[in-house]
Parts: C-alpha cells; structure tokens; sequence
C-alpha cells in the first residue's frame, strides 16, 4: 500500500521544490516510455518518491538499435580513451556525491552514513574497471607459439551488444558494478534497472550523458523486469544477457537461459542471491564475460 | 644425361598407390568404455558402422541407451575425486604417455579413420594424427601449471564433463575435448558421432595402454538419443558439444536452469575475402584448401568467397584450372586430393542445397570428375554469381561447395562478410599488411586467417562468435572451458 501523507501547504517565504521526472534513456536521449506508462516508486517505509516510466517491449526494442548503433563508436575507441572516459564517470558522479547518497539513502531505506559508503564504492569501482581499459586484453589475450612459421595472436573482443538486469538491491553500487564491466570491454548494452529502486540508476544516465559516453552505448530502462526481460532474452540483435537482476528467482531464469538458446547468447547466470557488492571485483572476469576471443593468424616469410 | 621431362602437358595419369587395409584391423563388434574396460551395454543393442568410400558395413558398434549413460557417468563421478586429488604432474604424466602411443601408433589410426571416415589418408596421415599428438602433448604440460594460466588464484576443475562431437574429425575433436579436461583434473564421457566411433574406441585402448586409472575416460557410443541422455544426466557438470548449430541450441535449452557450465563450438559459414592485390597462386590455394580440404566438412570451412570484382574472372579461372587437377577417390590412396562423403544423409544434404543454389540462379561447375561406382561422393563443385540472399551463400552446406561472391570497396567485404548469423572463422588475401590487420578487426569471427587459411594448432585457441558458438578450445583461453577459477557473483 501506498503511504499518501496529507498535502503540506508551502509557508509562506518557502520555496517550491522543482521536482525530477525521472525518464527513460535511450540512445542519449530522456525520452518517456513511447507506452505512456508510468508506475509509482516508493522510499524504504513505502511513501512515493516518484513516478517512473514503465518501458514497454517497443522501448526494450529501440534501446537495442540505439545500443548497436553506438557499437561502432565505443568499441571502436582507443582502450586509453575508454579508460578516461570511464574515469570521467567516476569524477561527474563524485561531484554529485550529494544528490546520489540521498537517492540510495531514500531508495534503499540504509541510513545517511551508509548510502555515503556506497556511493564512494560505487565511485571506487569506476575507477578500478577505468584502470582495467587498457589492460585487460594484455591479461586475456596471448601471442602463441604455433608450430609452424606462422605468427598467431589471439585478442579479446567486445562480445556487441549486452543486456544487463541490474540487481534488484544494490540500486547504485550493484548497478555499477555490472554495468562498468560491460562497458570497458567495448560492448554496448541495454540496463534494466532495479524495479522496485529505479531512481539512482537515471540520475546515473544523467552522469554517462555528461561523461563522454557516446549517446547509445548505455540504455537505462525502467519497470517490470519480468515484462521486460523475456523481450530482451528473446531479442536476436542481443549477443549477451546478464541475469544478475533476478538472482534467486530460478524459474524465471531458466526460462530466460532458454530463450537465449534462440541465438546462443553468451551468459552471465543469475546467483541464488545478491552478492556483496562491498566485496572487492573477482579480477577482470566480468569483463572478460563480455569478450570473445579473435585468433589471427599470418605467415611469416620474405 | 638424362632428358628434362617435358612438364608442358600434364597428364595427371598415375598408378594407384593405396595403403594396406590390414594395418588398422577393426573388430567386428565393439562394446563401450566404460570404468575402465569394455562392456556389453545394457539391452544389448547395436549399430552398424560403413565404410563411406564403399557403402560397405565396417563393423557392429554397441548402443548406448540411458542406463549405460548412467553407468558411465558415474565411473566417472568415482575415478574424479582421486583423478583431481592425485598430484597434478601426474596427470601430465598420463597425458604424455597418451601422446606417445599416439605417435607410435598413428599410421594405423589413421588408417583406421580414413576407412571409417572416408577423408584421404593423406590428411590423416599428416593432418589429424599430428595434431591429436600434439594436443595431449600441448596439454600435458599444463597439468601441473594451471595456477599460472592468469585464469585466477586457486583454478578448480569442474567435475565429470560430458562432451559430444562430430563426425569430420573424430579422432581430433576427441582430442580436442579429452586433452584439456584431463589436464585441468576433469573426468570425461564422451560420446563419439554414430557415424565414425571406431578411433574412439581404439583411443580406448589406448587409455588402457596407458595405464589411465579407470573411469577417467568413458566412451559410449551411440546417436542422438545417447548425447542426449548425456546432456540431461544430472550427475554431469559440464557440456562440451561440437556440432550443428541446430543441436547446440536444443543443448543450451536443456541446460538452461541447471548448474551445469556449457562450451559450444557450432556451424559456420566463412568468408574467404581475396582483394586485388592479393598472390593469385597462393590464394587460389588457400581457396581450394579453405573449401575442399576435408570434403568441405569442415565447420570453418571457408565456403563463401568474396572476391574483388576487378580480379573475379581471373581468380575463378585459375581456380577452375585448379580443381582440374584434384584427385577425387579411394580415400586409402595417398595420392587422392578428396575422399569420400561421410554418409548418404550428408550427401543428400549437399545435392539438395547444390540443387536450390541452382535453382535460385547461381551457375554452377564442376570439373570433369568421375566419381566412383560405390559409396557416396560429390564432386567439388562451384557456384559463381551468387547473392547473399541464395541458400548457398547463407546456410553451411558442410560439403565441397564453393559460393563465389563479389565485391567493390573494403567496407563493403566487411559487410558482406559479416552478414551471416555465423562467426566462426574468416579469411583475408593481400599483401597490404594494414589492410590486413583492419580487416581482422572488423571480421566478427573467432578465427582470422590472413594470407592462409584452416591452421591448427593446440597453443592457438579456437572457437565461434555469434551462432558459432562460445567457448575456445587450446591454448591458454581454452583451459578456462574446463576450469572454475574462482569466479564470484
């Protein structure tokens, strides 16, 4: 049930807040759901925070085009240049420590100390996977000695374009941390975000908009995940599906594996439950999830 | 002196050298493997292996149904706690010994597959045989060095893998599967293709030449129904498929809810890019390679070819002028060029895609070939002015059948290539090298081969993007199918 506390009349001298429509965003726009959909979020103690747009199945859709129309440019930029970029999110989002602490804070029900704590770990996991840009394909990639007179090396690649269920509780901290991996690979994705905590992961859209982040690499769609993610599973211009947002829900994670069959999407298997996101990242193997490896070979001779 | 012979007129005539049949005896019936030893499967069913250059029956090969499946797997379930807990050199140990009988006995294996197979004796001899060895070699060393591999601090092995493959190289693909999840402390059952058990069976022999501790290694044979009962046994913690695209989604469907980790390495339908700068000579043989090596069952097969429009008609010609000089027939003969096709079902598949390429307007040729009386055959075969919506340029027709397409500007091969839901492997022919190195960044398949095409090797990881499939196989990548390294959340 919703809480309606009864209206407050602005005293007199006070000021009106302005308040955020939170929206979609798809290919570098805030656009609402094209449904007219909306559904109530509500705080920690069940008063409404905010009314967002509950994206449909042609909005799932065109966050896909719009994520694979941005392929070229994000993974077609220098691993130095998506490291800065990366960087970069971590440096808007430290500025707006404030606003987002607030937001985990109200979004989460944890106290003013602790949604303060998770949002410098959100920053700290920003500049970690910066960090990995540039080094990941030397830890994942291999020159190897063939037998024969053939120079071979073997590279990581983006895997294209990834849907990615954020985790249902960790509506900041959790949605970074699968999300940053994802994105210093190269690939392109379409986020769910937490249902029920939908509202820190626009304001993080809002970061990515201002950071340098090509419009399209990164789609935040908010609403039902269950309406939301048989679409993307099925989707066959998705390569890869993280299914970390409905950990312990196994039935509806078999049947999203099923439907990933269609094109043998590449997977990331929901946990039995949410992981500790305060728990340092397992090395880079989120983001070598997302890579495939290209092999080349080439004679050697005069 | 003696007269220079006169090399202006080929006549290709040559006297038959065939290899003798008997350095590879195959036993009239064969049981399972399982636990160590060979056994009679449970309703005592069996089915018939040919010989495919003759039609003829080759030998009785046990059924494997449920309850053998189950037997098998728990042998292995049995023999993996001390084959995981035994010191790891002494893995390697076991692997190398492998690897040697291989070497030791590769003439008779190789033998024994171009029979049972129907690919000339000349890519077994120097192909697959090679390459078996040296992938229990290549493995071998890793045993005892996982935790150097960079695939995390404390690397684990899965437990009992199931792994199914195909019928084009049976005796490598075994090798492929069984090398690495040996090294990596796994135990196996694997199920060989219905259509060419028998060097599994004798690479069970093999084991116990080894003095392999039982249970490490099962082989049940069988067809669809068998992967099957494998793929769905619960006591199976990993999958490793090599086949049909069709059949490794029906696997990922099943597994999906399970615990249990899956690698699929599925269909392909390769570009072959030849620009016009490219070594004619050279290319035209990788060509011929890329496409008729094996009969075309290759899954990266290198089976639609993009030319560049200014050197299209130069390009073929040689390339028909080539095909002129393969040899098509008995596969035992070290001379022949392309042996038989594996199976009538597989050469049914082929005739009827060659006759839908024709239909949808693509113009076939053929060099003047006959082919044998007995036994299932198809000559090379290659479609010229073909467009990326005809079935021959779209689906893998898994035989020798060349689809030639064309091209003006290098954007446009990369788009061409790339228009497939496949991505296994691709080829590249120019002898610009930053061409080259642009052109692999943009080809979406796992393999690139640049100026060559169908290498192999155990150290050079292997495996599909997109529909291909996904997982590597060799190398240092490779290991990671076979491995929990410590993965978290």
């Amino acid at each position: 049930m919703v809480r309606r506390p009864a209206a407050r009349p602005v005293r007199g001298g006070e000021r009106l807040e302005v308040r955020k429509t939170y929206k979609l965003y798809v290919g570098g726009a805030f656009p609402r759901s094209e449904s007219g959909r909306s559904y109530e979020v509500l705080d920690g103690r069940g008063r409404l925070l905010a009314n967002a747009a509950r994206a449909s199945r042609k909005d799932a859709r065109d966050a896909v085009v719009a994520a694979r129309k941005a392929g070229p440019a994000w993974s077609g930029a220098t691993a130095y240049n998506r490291g800065q970029v990366l960087y970069r999110v971590a440096e808007v989002l430290e500025g707006r420590a404030d606003q987002f602490a607030a937001e985990v804070a109200t979004a989460e029900g944890l106290t003013a100390a602790r949604a303060r704590r998770a949002v410098e770990a959100t920053v700290d996991r920003w500049v970690w996977y910066a960090g990995w840009a540039d080094k990941f394909a030397q830890v994942g990639g291999s020159a190897n000695p063939v037998a024969g007179p053939y120079f071979n090396f073997s590279v990581p690649e983006p895997t294209g374009v990834v849907a990615v269920l954020a985790p249902q509780g960790s509506s900041l901290l959790g949605l970074c941390s699968v999300l940053a991996p994802v994105m210093v690979g190269g690939n392109s994705c379409v986020v769910v975000a937490s249902e029920a905590r939908p509202l820190p992961a626009v304001t993080l859209a809002e970061v990515l908009a201002t950071s340098d982040v090509p419009g399209g690499t990164v789609n935040v769609l908010t609403g039902r995940t269950a309406e939301l993610a048989p679409v993307l599973a099925d989707h066959l211009d998705v390569n890869g599906l993280d299914l970390t947002g409905v950990a312990g829900d196994a039935a509806l994670a078999a049947d999203l594996e099923a439907r990933a069959a269609e094109n043998t999407k590449r997977l990331h298997r929901a946990p039995g439950a949410e992981p500790d996101w305060t728990a340092a990242p397992d090395g880079p193997h989120r983001i070598l999830t997302w890579c495939e490896t290209k092999t080349v070979w080439h004679p050697v001779g005069t | 002196m003696t007269a220079v012979p006169d090399q202006g007129t080929p006549t290709w005539a040559k006297a038959p050298s065939p290899k003798p049949r008997d350095l590879a005896p195959t036993h009239p019936t064969n049981g399972l493997f399982i636990g160590g030893e060979f056994v009679d499967p449970a309703d005592g069913g069996s089915f018939t292996t040919v010989e495919p250059a003759t039609g003829e029956r080759l030998a009785e090969v046990a059924l494997a149904t449920t309850p053998d499946v189950d037997r098998a797997v728990k042998a292995a379930r049995r023999a993996f706690r001390r084959w995981s807990s035994r010191p790891a050199a002494e893995r390697g140990r076991y692997l190398f010994r492998i690897a040697r009988i291989i070497q030791e006995r590769s003439r008779e294996l190789a033998v024994l597959e171009s029979i049972d197979n129907g690919k000339p004796i000349r890519e077994t001899r120097d192909v697959d045989l090679p390459l078996v060895a040296a992938h229990f070699f290549h493995h071998a060393g890793w045993a005892d060095k996982l935790a150097w591999a960079g695939l995390g601090p404390n690397p684990r092995p899965l437990g009992v893998a199931g792994q199914i493959i195909p019928w084009n190289f049976p005796l490598l693909m075994l090798s492929w599967k069984i090398a690495p999840a040996l090294a990596c402390g796994n135990t196996v059952v694997l199920k060989p293709a219905e259509t060419t058990p028998l060097t599994a069976l004798a690479f069970a022999e093999i084991c116990q030449q080894a003095d392999l501790p039982a249970g490490v290694v099962n082989i049940v044979t069988g067809a669809g129904d068998t992967g099957r009962a494998l793929v769905e046994h619960p006591g199976v913690d990993k999958i490793a498929f090599t086949g049909s695209t069709e059949v490794g989604k029906a696997i990922a469907r099943a597994v999906a809810g399970t615990a249990k980790k899956l690698t699929l390495e599925l269909g392909g339908k390769a570009a072959n890019v030849v620009f016009d700068d490219a070594p004619v000579d050279e290319a035209v043989e990788g060509i011929v390679n890329g496409i008729f090596f094996n009969q075309g069952h290759v899954c990266c097969a290198g089976s639609r070819l993009l030319v560049q429009e200014s050197v299209h008609d130069p390009v073929v010609a040689r390339l028909q002028r080539r095909l002129g000089t393969l040899r098509l027939g008995d596969p035992l003969d070290k001379n022949t060029d392309i042996g038989a096709v594996n199976s009538a079902e597989q050469l049914e598949r082929i005739t009827e895609l060659v006759a839908a390429g024709e239909a949808e307007g693509a113009v076939p040729w053929q060099p003047d070939c006959r082919l044998p009386e007995r036994g299932w055959w198809h000559a090379p075969t290659i479609f010229t002015g073909v467009a990326q919506s005809h079935r021959v340029a779209r689906e893998e027709i898994f035989g020798p059948v060349l689809s030639v397409l064309t091209f003006r500007t290098p954007d446009e091969a990369v788009a061409k290539a790339n228009n497939t839901t496949y991505g296994l492997s691709a080829g590249v022919w120019t002898e610009k090298g930053s061409r080259i190195l642009w052109m692999a960044e943009r080809l979406r398949a796992g393999v690139v081969w640049a100026n060559t095409f169908n290498r192999f090797d155990p150290a050079s990881p292997f495996g599909g993007y997109k529909e291909s499939g996904f997982g590597r196989e060799g190398g240092r990548q490779g290991l990671a199918s076979y491995l929990d390294a410590g993965a978290v959340g």
